[in-house]
């Protein structure tokens, strides 16, 4: 589904990503982690060809997609389905109109957005929700509406960027079993997070990068030593790193 | 169709949705258009006035002596017409040239008719095809027997072509910064409304719309703008030159016996020119607002 030969990505004198060789199959479901600025946006991005990588070969879908034209793009995308952390609803559209105006731009007739719209909010279990405005909707409801957004032109794969950073740990795992369910119908699924718990609970492959390569590739848990490396990048107040470092060392989890 | 339709639909609810900024530029770009339509006026009156000036003055007239025979003159008109540049030649006697200046006095020509003598010289008159001939036609026709003087007009017609001639190229720089802000104003204000809809375009980007479909309806909205623009000045600059020429007519006519450019022509020839240009500056300011936004 998605494959990266040898690929290295600089922005003028930072490297983003160097040499990186990966291969993700059809119908996996795979967790990117890493501390942030290891490189995970820019492998997503690279993917989306919303930037071109400086050496190497992408192939998504069995398309080399280095030498993809800009005209090429657009149908490139209508591949893959987007989730975003912050959801990115259209705030004056309703959950229906928001689902439907991914058909529309894909210029899908009338008669086939009116099909398959109620189709797949039921099936992300918001059917009833159809008539409201994202602001009338849990957190956990409006991803629901970005996942059917996303899914609704069936695309063979899904790319999720923290889909639960901004949903409590119910919410998050609810979110999980549906992206889950998506995968188990056949849509191969990459999902960047931060969040360990669900990484291990979910006992996945997981692709961990750290200053532009990969460091890990393995099925299981998201691991000890990341995490700490994570809060080593994210974390910016030294204190703060200590009380989680000895909390961490006696076993408790952060 | 049904994406024109979409589009055309898009673009109305963005100008709605966003009046005010509409209102604004739609403002803006009226303002400069009147301003160009006060150039144009200027300019069309003023190759009009010089094209008539001109066709008063682009002939010579050679004065015979009174003594001279008539074949003289009839001799003149037969070797002249063969030189280039000269589309005509005819003889004019002191009678007709009387007659005329009559004309031209018109109420106090009476005055004329106290004169004893008609103190008018008899005269051959050549039309000139091209001003740039009438130098050697002049000279030419100096040299010939029986002429007492010859009389034309090349240094003012020259001063008169150099003089609109700058003035048409004055203007044109003008209406070309004219037309450069008011695409700079359209351009502002569209990317407002990119802005307000930069999650709506990046959403569009990820399920894959081509850039041309989330293009048409900001395109469309500069257009809109700019046909909304063009309509309201191409209004009031007519109704404004009905006024002046109301105003000036009469007087502009006395002084340059040209009468103004008609009201009707103007605003005929205005309605397209500006169309055009409304929908030029604004699909041009909205093109340029979503280049930076569609580069990925």
């Amino acid at each position: 589904m998605i494959e990266f030969r040898n690929v290295t990505k600089k922005y003028k004198s930072n490297v983003a990503l160097e040499n990186v060789s990966v291969k993700i199959n059809k119908g996996d479901f795979v967790f990117l982690v890493g501390p942030s600025g290891a490189g995970k946006s820019t492998f997503i991005k690279l993917v989306l060809k919303e930037i071109d990588a400086t050496a190497g070969t992408i192939i998504v879908r069995g398309k080399n997609i280095t030498k993809m034209s800009a005209r090429q793009i657009p149908k490139h995308r209508r591949g893959i389905g987007m989730v975003f952390q912050d959801f990115r609803l259209l705030p004056k559209k309703t959950v229906y109109e928001n689902v439907a105006f991914a058909m529309e731009v894909v210029h899908q007739p009338k008669r086939t957005i009116n099909k398959n719209v109620p189709q797949v909010l039921s099936m992300v279990g918001i059917a009833d929700k159809a008539k409201k405005y994202p602001d009338e909707l849990s957190a956990g409801e409006q991803q629901r509406v970005a996942i059917a957004r996303a899914i609704i032109n069936r695309p063979r794969l899904l790319i999720a960027d923290e889909p639960t950073g901004n949903l409590d740990p119910d919410t998050a795992w609810e979110i999980m079993q549906l992206l889950d369910e998506i995968n188990a119908r056949g849509t191969t699924i990459l999902m960047v997070t931060h969040a360990k718990d669900i990484v291990d609970k979910m006992g996945k492959r997981v692709i961990a990068i750290e200053n532009g390569r990969i460091v890990r590739d393995e099925f299981g848990m998201y691991g000890f030593e990341e995490a700490l490396s994570e809060l080593d990048a994210d974390v910016d107040t030294i204190q703060h790193k200590r009380t989680f470092r000895t909390r961490f060392k006696r076993g408790g989890r952060g | 169709m049904g994406r024109f339709f979409y589009t055309l639909k898009q673009a109305v609810l963005q100008v709605l949705r966003n009046r005010n900024m509409a209102l604004a530029s739609i403002f803006a770009i009226t303002a400069m258009l009147l301003i160009l339509s006060i150039f144009l006026i200027l300019v069309i009156n003023i190759n009009n006035a010089a094209k008539g000036i001109q066709g008063n003055y682009d002939s010579i007239e050679v004065f015979m002596l009174d003594d001279a025979p008539k074949d003289a003159a009839q001799f003149i008109i037969d070797d002249i017409k063969t030189m280039d540049g000269v589309e005509d030649a005819y003889y004019k006697t002191k009678d007709q040239a009387m007659s005329e200046f009559k004309v031209r006095w018109g109420d106090n020509a009476y005055l004329l008719d106290s004169l004893e003598k008609n103190p008018l010289p008899n005269a051959v008159v050549v039309n000139i095809a091209d001003l740039e001939k009438a130098d050697g036609i002049a000279e030419k026709c100096a040299t010939y027997k029986g002429v007492e003087d010859i009389q034309y007009y090349k240094d003012t017609v020259d001063k008169l072509l150099k003089a609109t001639k700058f003035i048409q190229n004055t203007a044109m720089v003008l209406i070309l910064f004219l037309i450069i802000v008011s695409i700079v104003v359209v351009s502002n204000t569209i990317k407002l409304t990119v802005f307000n809809r930069a999650n709506e375009i990046n959403i569009m980007k990820y399920v894959g719309a081509t850039n041309w479909f989330i293009r048409g309806p900001f395109l469309v909205e500069g257009m809109i703008i700019g046909i909304i623009s063009a309509t309201i000045s191409v209004g009031i600059s007519a109704f404004l030159y009905s006024k002046i020429v109301d105003a000036l007519g009469e007087q502009v006519f006395t002084v340059l016996n040209m009468p103004m450019v008609p009201l009707d022509f103007l605003v005929y020839n205005f309605v397209w020119i500006f169309l055009a240009l409304g929908i030029s500056i604004g699909a041009c300011g909205s093109m340029i607002s979503m280049r930076r936004f569609l580069e990925a």
